[in-house]
């Protein structure tokens, strides 16, 4: 992990820094669609060291929080079945779902684990052909491949108590309902870079076109995001429009040719509902009719449960770049990573928490001056 | 509770959900749902002022001599792993306790909750370890207990361990006494033992090198305090990881803590297995490591004593306790930003991607 410390080089940074600061003439609203950059922007303080004019807004893009409620309540109903196991990412056990979280229906009996990789879930349903094991499969495109993997070799091997309650969500159709919005503020986006890593950038470059608007597809750390802004600010600056890769230490034009051929052969593209955001026409990814024995929404006959959201959250503006998490009158008082009100304050990748966790001082601080 | 009258509309979600009404896993993460547990529950049942410290031991008077006086629980999963198990967390767990008082650590006792169906090898391994970790620690186990529990009830092996040390005199160390201008010394790196359990957990297995840092700190601290008695508070960052024990500091001596991200020592395989898992190496749980508050004109000579004893090779001056921003931790970042180091809610979640 050596090469990652120039990435997070102060001379660096400040650098870059001066550099967007010199370039800017007027003010300019970014959104960083990735929970993971949002969750770098506010640990490094990154939002403090910029000029002035450039305002970031956080987009829609920890699966942990745009996961529906309905999908939440799904994955709830099926742990809570006597001989179930339901296997996920650790995040997705404590957020809400309309009545309880995964966490509850551990503490009064359900089997519920977390695995880093579906790969082990599939291992435990081997090895446990007793149990019914499900794997909630939540996530974007970076994700899915892995999961579809998980259901192919399912298939495959013949495992009959393996299946997967699947809800991805795709980024491109996300950033098409953001900028279709009249209430858009965005004026530039740095784009996913895991998800261009598996996915390429290709897609992108329709919604440039068909929306004026610069897409820079930006890393993780530091140095990456600070990049990415001044390449944003350039093009916006120039007058430019256009698909640019800052994160060439991983991203290519094609993306993982292997991975997305996975992602075919088991998932296709279906409408999806977003917390927060609400229905997106073909923004999801689920299981094929083909591999109709491995979709636990079918098998357990979940698809009929259904789930509104609360109106007293502003986490859909938050979702949207709309608004700030600091902007709701919730926020750190009825609002807390203890009781979240909505599920942004949830995962560390939510806007509300790593607002919470990191920024709290400086709005304190503001607030005396 | 107020009576529902049918116009109560009942409360949408997503919540809020009420806090839980049974316990639990993170109730027991060391952050701010332990402490929620501590404050509501356990605390109002027993009341005393002893207690009312809340440091890692009890400090008792007895006949003219001060008593240091612990108990600590050790529940680990996997038993055994890199660097050590549960007998040696056992006794270095509850000798560290006795050592962040000042205390020197005299005697313990072994209680042994025994599964239905444990390998008596298991055992004998544990046992051994118990012996071996004692003797290096130089502490006597004089008195035990073991009950056995039906399969299913228990899981393998839990171990308690109490202790009890005397306090020399005019050592007093408590987390109430940090004050601005102190400096934060740091013993060592953090993160390794919280790494490698995680690294050997059913589900999570992922290659590392790492090795728990477990190890018994009393004669680290005597060293320390042959180097200068000016030594506020000590205190080992175990569950909940530096993050949390920093901010119960900041939160009883009603003071700020500053630290300095680039002065924390970390090691590259553990860093690396935090990033990988979204974790944050604050927060990830030490058995071998301590952290002193101490006046700022003895930090040198502390930092010295502290690097020439082998447990505090990689000692370092990784902050300063502050006037402002009371009761919070802050941290300036490599980028010169700052930011929050808060307490947990519970345990640290891996994330997704």
């Amino acid at each position: 992990m050596k090469y990652l410390d120039e990435y997070r080089d102060e001379k660096i940074a400040r650098g870059i820094v001066t550099e967007i600061a010199r370039r800017v003439t007027r003010p300019w609203v970014l959104m960083e669609i990735c929970g993971g950059q949002t969750h770098t922007l506010m640990r490094y303080g990154i939002d403090e060291m910029l000029p002035a004019g450039i305002e970031l807004v956080h987009g829609p893009g920890c699966p942990v929080c745009v996961t529906s409620l309905e999908t939440i309540d799904k994955a709830i109903d099926i742990a809570s079945r006597p001989g179930v196991t339901l296997i996920s990412y650790g995040d997705m056990l404590r957020v809400p779902g309309s009545r309880t979280d995964l966490f509850h229906v551990k503490a009064y009996g359900g089997d519920v684990r977390v695995v880093y990789s579906p790969t082990e879930a599939l291992k435990f349903a081997r090895a446990n052909p007793g149990r019914r094991v499900v794997f909630f499969a939540v996530g974007f495109e970076t994700t899915a491949p892995a999961n579809a993997m998980a259901v192919w070799q399912a298939k495959r091997q013949g495992l009959t108590n393996f299946s997967m309650l699947a809800s991805h969500v795709l980024v491109p159709p996300a950033i098409r309902a953001l900028l279709g919005s009249p209430r858009n503020r965005v004026q530039g986006f740095i784009g996913p870079g895991h998800v261009c890593t598996v996915m390429g950038y290709r897609e992108y470059e329709d919604l440039v076109r068909e929306f004026r608007v610069p897409i820079v597809v930006g890393g993780f750390e530091p140095v990456d995001l600070l990049e990415a802004i001044l390449m944003l600010v350039t093009q916006l600056e120039e007058g430019r429009v256009a698909v640019e890769n800052q994160y060439v230490r991983s991203v290519t034009y094609e993306g993982n040719p292997l991975a997305r051929k996975a992602l075919a052969e088991v998932f296709e593209v279906c409408d999806r509902k977003w917390r927060g955001i609400g229905g997106i026409p073909e923004s999801g990814l689920g299981i094929r009719e083909e591999y109709a024995a491995f979709d636990a929404d079918r098998i357990f006959g979940t698809e009929a449960i259904t789930a509104d959201e609360p109106a007293d959250c502003i986490s859909a503006e938050v979702l949207q770049g709309l608004k700030k998490p600091t902007d709701c009158s919730a926020f750190g008082t009825r609002c807390t990573p203890e009781n979240p009100l909505g599920a942004p304050m949830v995962s560390s990748e939510g806007a509300c928490a790593a607002y919470y966790h990191y920024r709290r001082h400086a709005m304190v601080a503001k607030g005396r001056n | 509770m107020p009576r529902q009258s049918h116009l109560d509309v009942a409360l949408s979600c997503p919540a809020p959900i009420a806090p839980a009404e049974s316990v639990l896993l993170g109730h027991g993460s060391g952050g701010r749902m332990s402490a929620d547990l501590l404050r509501n529950i356990l605390l109002p049942a027993l009341q005393n002022p002893v207690l009312d410290r809340l440091d890692d031991q009890a400090i008792v008077e007895v006949g003219g001599s001060r008593i240091a006086f612990t108990t600590d629980s050790f529940v680990v999963k996997p038993l055994f792993f890199p660097g050590g198990d549960v007998g040696t967390l056992a006794v270095n767990g509850t000798v560290n306790d006795l050592a962040m008082g000042g205390a020197e650590p005299l005697f313990l006792s072994l209680a042994l909750i025994l599964e239905e169906g444990l390998p008596l090898d298991t055992l004998r391994r544990v046992m051994e370890s118990i012996r071996v970790a004692a003797a290096l620690a130089r502490v006597v186990v004089v008195t035990g207990d073991t009950k056995v529990v039906e399969k299913g009830s228990g899981d393998g092996l839990f171990v308690n361990t109490s202790g009890i040390g005397l306090v020399p005199p005019g050592v007093r160390l408590s987390a109430d006494q940090a004050r601005p201008g102190d400096c934060v010394l740091l013993s060592g790196t953090i993160g390794d033992h919280g790494i490698t359990i995680l690294s050997q957990r059913e589900g999570l297995e992922f290659e590392s090198s790492v090795a728990s840092d477990t190890a018994a700190l009393h004669t680290l601290v005597s060293d320390m305090f042959l180097a200068s008695p000016a030594i506020r508070c000590l205190r080992d960052p175990t569950r909940g990881g530096l993050s949390s024990a920093l901010n119960e500091i900041a939160v009883r001596s009603g003071v700020g803590i500053e630290l300095e991200e680039a002065t924390i020592p970390v090691r590259d395989e553990v860093q690396g297995a935090c990033e990988m898992l979204g974790l944050d190496p604050l927060y990830v749980a030490n058995e071998g490591k301590l952290v002193a508050i101490v006046d700022s004109a003895s930090a040198d000579a502390l930092l010295e004593a502290m690097q020439r004893h082998p447990l505090g090779r990689d000692a370092r001056i990784i902050g300063k306790v502050t006037g402002a921003h009371p009761a919070m931790v802050t941290l300036r970042t490599r980028l010169g930003t700052s930011r929050i180091v808060d307490l947990l809610s519970g345990d640290q979640l891996p994330r997704i991607c």
